[in-house]
């Protein structure tokens, strides 16, 4: 009995050895980042992060008044477009792909299973393999350099609408009945009765989706051309040229670009989890 | 009168509600493709166009996309063979003991992925700078390796510089989708494996790793697609410039030099091409060991 009770202390032990030990190392990184923010961007350049910079020592709160001082303060320009891009697509976005995955989820029509089968299939294939056409069709129909060209093909999203239906399937059939008894007209009943009983899916999505879209960087790279249009990760990919002055701004907007997500995480994070597992396998 | 048109409004109305997802298709996915395709028998100068037949398909056999398709493979082969059994064991152990601490592990592992692949691979960069003094060289130093220009070094540790970075960002994914495949397996089984005897490794080998399947065939198909995707990664690593003897290069790395650095479009879609017909083929296996194209998905 109290060798069972020994293995078991045992086992919780190595368990906790392993998966801290682990967290540990993954927090290296961010961690590095933190600090090396308030180091002077000359010496990131020469020695790299060096195990001083590790070293809690000497932070002081007033480097980041370089955010508003350096170039200008161009950052809050690059800040501001990544915002308005990410709203206008997450909006869009939930209001589309929720729109196709009510008609996918409620009717029987011919040719249904096809466009599923197509919606699944969509939800599978990376951008990168699309960059080149879609980049000509954006040339055709002059969306280079505007914010428009950034988030228009990603508005109806293969993998919300896969997420909304599954949703949608799960409510109850009497709602869009009911609807009907009263005399709403088809979209009546999507927008009156479906719409208001979603916020718990539209939430999910628009934190998984927001993140996508503050984190995007190869569409936008080959959509933006001015300096001024530029997204947060398109800004600071330009500051990667190896000058001093340049990794001063790098490295504390590349903290200022990541620390708003790690809140929005810590407080949202059962919409995280739930927007990622949603889009595979239930089965 | 009026029964007649609501009838009409019903038969249209699912259409009407598809239609932002055809014309999305129409417009993003398939003209851009058919033009492509076209265009990867031309050959595209500013403002002048030749038909040129299979020419830039021949021209494929050429070393640079060799090495870019090499270094997709073995990039796609690493980070199966490491994303799927790490995380794999790592949400086993999650899926066992207190939650509380289990939920702060989970958190952990799982923020890298949230960060931008920008700041990720800059901050790579700066940990793996040339320097002798940098994080990585003085930590190699304690364990009695010479400092080395990790970026620089050559093919075998720049293959190794990207695996560290994905590994650092998609464990935390990954075990997610395997403890959400774990929570579908009943405890049933579990319990009578006990009655059986059965030992920890045995019921990870027997019960545990078979009734995950499903989740194991997922994310091998997510990671296929993006290990042929990868270029992002590469791209930040090497801040924009060619890798040295073109370590880094991958298929998209390719096609984005041909394309949008050399303005060689037809080449460039030729490339874009090749990558599309494989990863068609990869999703229609997909698609088929799940069991889409059956009338009842039975899985």
């Amino acid at each position: 009995m109290i060798d069972r009770k020994r293995t078991k202390l045992m086992k919780g032990l190595a368990k906790h050895l392993l998966l801290g030990g682990l967290c540990l190392i993954y927090m290296v990184p961010l961690y590095s980042l933190l600090l090396a923010s308030f180091r002077p961007g000359r010496d990131l350049l020469r020695y790299g992060i060096t195990m001083q910079t590790l070293v809690p020592k000497g932070l002081d709160v007033r480097t980041f008044a370089g955010l508003y001082t350096i170039r200008d303060g161009i950052y809050f320009t690059w800040f501001s477009n990544s915002l308005v891009i990410m709203v206008a697509q997450t909006l869009l976005a939930l209001f589309l792909s929720s729109f196709v995955a009510y008609g996918l989820s409620v009717y029987e029509f011919k040719g249904r299973k096809a466009i599923t089968t197509l919606v699944i299939f969509l939800m599978l294939v990376p951008i990168q393999i699309l960059i080149l056409p879609l980049y000509r069709l954006m040339i055709t129909i002059k969306l280079i350099d505007r914010f428009v060209g950034v988030f228009l093909p990603m508005v109806v999203s293969p993998f919300a609408i896969f997420f909304f239906k599954q949703y949608i399937s799960g409510l109850p059939r009497d709602l869009i009945d009911a609807g009907r008894v009263d005399g709403l007209s088809e979209y009546g009943i999507f927008f009156r009765i479906i719409v208001p009983i979603m916020p718990p899916a539209f939430s999910a999505m628009a934190i998984f989706m927001s993140m996508q879209s503050w984190n995007n960087f190869l569409w936008p790279l080959i959509v933006l051309r001015s300096g001024h249009k530029f997204t947060l990760p398109i800004g600071l990919n330009t500051l990667l040229t190896p000058y001093g002055s340049n990794y001063d701004l790098l490295i504390m907007g590349a903290l200022a670009a990541t620390l708003p997500i790690i809140i929005v995480f810590i407080f949202f994070q059962r919409f995280f989890i739930a927007g990622l597992t949603s889009g595979g396998v239930k089965g | 009168m009026l029964t007649k048109s609501k009838l009409n409004a019903f038969k249209i109305a699912p259409y009407v509600f598809i239609l932002p997802f055809i014309l999305s298709f129409l417009i993003f996915y398939l003209y851009p493709i058919i033009n492509t395709l076209i265009m990867s028998f031309q050959q595209v100068y500013p403002g002048q166009v030749e038909f040129i037949g299979m020419k830039n398909y021949q021209k494929l056999n050429n070393p640079e996309f060799k090495v870019a398709v090499k270094n997709s493979l073995r990039y796609t082969v690493y980070t199966i063979a490491l994303l799927i059994p790490i995380p794999l064991l790592l949400a086993v152990l999650l899926n066992t003991g207190k939650r509380h601490y289990n939920t702060l592990y989970r958190s952990i592992l799982y923020i890298p992925s949230l960060v931008s692949i920008v700041v990720a691979g800059t901050v790579m960069r700066l940990l793996f700078a040339s320097s002798s003094r940098s994080v990585v060289n003085t930590v190699v130093g304690v364990l009695g390796v010479q400092p080395r220009q990790w970026l620089l070094a050559g093919p075998h540790q720049a293959m190794i510089l990207l695996l560290i970075l994905a590994l650092w960002r998609w464990v935390g994914v990954n075990i997610i989708y395997f403890l959400s495949g774990l929570q579908n397996i009943p405890d049933e089984l579990y319990e009578a494996a006990d009655i059986d005897g059965a030992s920890t490794l045995q019921k990870l080998w027997r019960v545990t790793i078979p009734l995950l399947k499903p989740t194991t065939i997922f994310v091998t198909t997510i990671s296929i697609f993006g290990g042929f995707a990868m270029f992002e990664e590469s791209f930040i690593l090497w801040a924009g410039k060619p890798s040295p003897n073109n370590v880094g290069l991958t298929i998209v790395g390719h096609l984005y030099n041909k394309g949008f650095q050399e303005g060689e479009m037809g080449m460039a879609s030729t490339i874009g091409i090749v990558l599309l017909i494989i990863v068609f083929f990869l999703s229609i296996s997909f698609l088929k060991i799940f069991g889409f194209f059956k009338d009842e998905g039975k899985r």
